[in-house]
């Protein structure tokens, strides 16, 4: 951990567009505070391009508080980099020390093609979400309050768990098979665990599956890799939920 | 039910029932071989039942080699499906910070044991076919005495195929210490008897193949 201020190499893949085939580009930067969101210190860097007269590094971020999980950075080997529990704008420069190369590569996975740079576009998962990632309400003036519902307490729990999933792709990325099980097991299981989630549940996990395979994913061989990189801890116990809800969907009929 | 084949889960849940046969087949080979350690006289009656019988003759084998052979080629469709899954692959990837390299290399052990069984098959599977149904010798005899010990004993004095035999263990027991848990975790069940069954996993995944790994060398030091 270094307490000074570092230089680093950061080697970063420069991509112009969606056809463009895109490669590494190397970067020095001087003077990084440990303190610094590896965000911000990509700010510092785009800054000294700016003023060099080159092309900003086109990156995602939105809340930088760590929930809109729209970072999509796989840095040295991680997605969103060496840290745990965490997404890139929660990873600090603390995590690295003077003198260090630091690899920079946007998410990898033939679902998630690449925009610009270290951007790409994760709309696979909206699709997926579009596909049974909800509930239907009746809202024509008798809607009853959630709350009148009895919940059993750990259900309760394990659904709030599984609906802490931001759908950052950090499964996808991490996964050796750039499997999105453990997002669409995330959000299976918050709706199939909750009574309301009981009236749609064949159709959901069915669709939601389908939507996934057609997406391009791969097939989850359960290495575990997802369960450890994702920044919110969402557990694999969900892709084993959405895998009892599918075969018993699928013996529905 | 149709597409069920079809789909990423359906095809995980396949894989899975097939792993679960072949492990209990697995510890079911291993508890006639050791047999060939201790009491080689049972070895020899048990051997002449499983090579007779047409109930494991007719029944059990095929269905056997149908689960083999299912086994290595829907690991082989799923393998080529998730590798076109990412086509450009990272400059940097460091896969053991967060899974364990039996679990990103089953292709590979895999592959160790499919040729393990090739070389297994041309030792004593074919030979076993063509003494029983090509010159349909079904006494199970060799000069007045069962033939299936000598033969097994005979097959461990080459060390090179010892050798063999035993780096094929090796890599059936990496295969097996991600794929037993893998297999319970892909039917759904993943509960409060999952820690337990990971110890238990680590049990059979390294003693089962130990097993084996004794009988080879043991036939072969000893005879």
């Amino acid at each position: 951990m270094a307490s000074e201020n570092m230089n680093l190499t950061l080697k970063i893949w420069r991509q112009k567009g969606a056809n463009d085939k895109g490669k590494m580009v190397d970067y020095q930067i001087a003077d990084v505070s440990p303190d610094m969101s590896f965000l911000e210190m990509l700010d510092v860097l785009n800054e000294q391009l700016i003023n060099s007269g080159d092309e900003p590094v086109a990156f995602d971020h939105d809340c930088r508080e760590g929930i809109c999980g729209m970072c999509s950075l796989y840095i040295n080997g991680e997605a969103h980099g060496p840290d745990r529990g965490v997404t890139t704008c929660q990873l600090h420069m603390r995590m690295f020390k003077d003198g260090d190369t630091i690899t920079i590569e946007p998410f990898r996975a033939t679902a998630f093609p690449v925009v610009k740079d270290l951007i790409v576009d994760r709309s696979a998962f909206d699709r997926i979400q579009h596909a049974g990632g909800f509930i239907s309400v009746n809202t024509s003036g008798n809607t009853i309050d959630a709350n009148a519902i009895p919940v059993e307490k750990h259900d309760a729990d394990k659904a709030f768990e599984a609906a802490t999933c931001i759908g950052c792709g950090a499964c996808v990325a991490t996964c050796k098979n750039s499997s999105a099980m453990l997002f669409v097991g995330a959000k299976v299981s918050q709706f199939a665990l909750l009574p309301q989630g009981q009236v749609e549940a064949t159709d959901r996990v069915l669709n939601m599956v389908s939507q996934m395979d057609e997406e391009g994913f791969g097939n989850c061989t359960n290495t575990g890799a997802c369960e450890v990189e994702c920044p919110k801890g969402i557990s694999l116990e969900n892709i084993a939920r959405m895998n009892r809800e599918y075969l018993a969907a699928s013996l529905k009929g | 039910m149709s597409g069920i084949l079809n789909s990423s889960i359906g095809r995980k849940f396949a894989m899975a029932l097939s792993a679960f046969f072949l492990m209990v087949f697995l510890l079911q080979h291993f508890s006639i071989n050791i047999l060939s350690v201790f009491i080689p006289d049972t070895f020899n009656v048990v051997s002449h039942f499983m090579g007779t019988n047409p109930l494991v003759q007719y029944g059990l084998q095929p269905v056997l080699i149908f689960g083999v052979i299912f086994h290595f080629v829907m690991g082989f469709a799923l393998e080529i499906k998730n590798r076109k899954a990412r086509q450009v692959s990272y400059a940097k990837n460091n896969g053991g910070a967060n899974s364990a390299w039996m679990s990103r290399n089953m292709i590979w052990s895999g592959l160790a044991i499919l040729s393990f069984i090739v070389l297994h098959f041309i030792d004593f599977w074919i030979p076993e076919i063509n003494t029983k149904y090509i010159l349909g010798d079904m006494t199970g005899m060799h000069n007045g005495e069962f033939r299936y010990y000598h033969e097994l004993v005979e097959k461990f004095h080459d060390p090179l195929r010892v050798g063999a035999y035993v780096i094929a263990f090796v890599f059936l027991a990496l295969h097996l210490l991600h794929g037993f848990n893998s297999a319970f975790q892909s039917v759904g069940a993943n509960n409060k008897y999952t820690k337990g069954l990971k110890r238990f996993s680590k049990i059979y995944a390294i003693g089962i193949p130990l097993g084996f790994i004794f009988i080879a060398l043991f036939h072969h030091f000893n005879h």
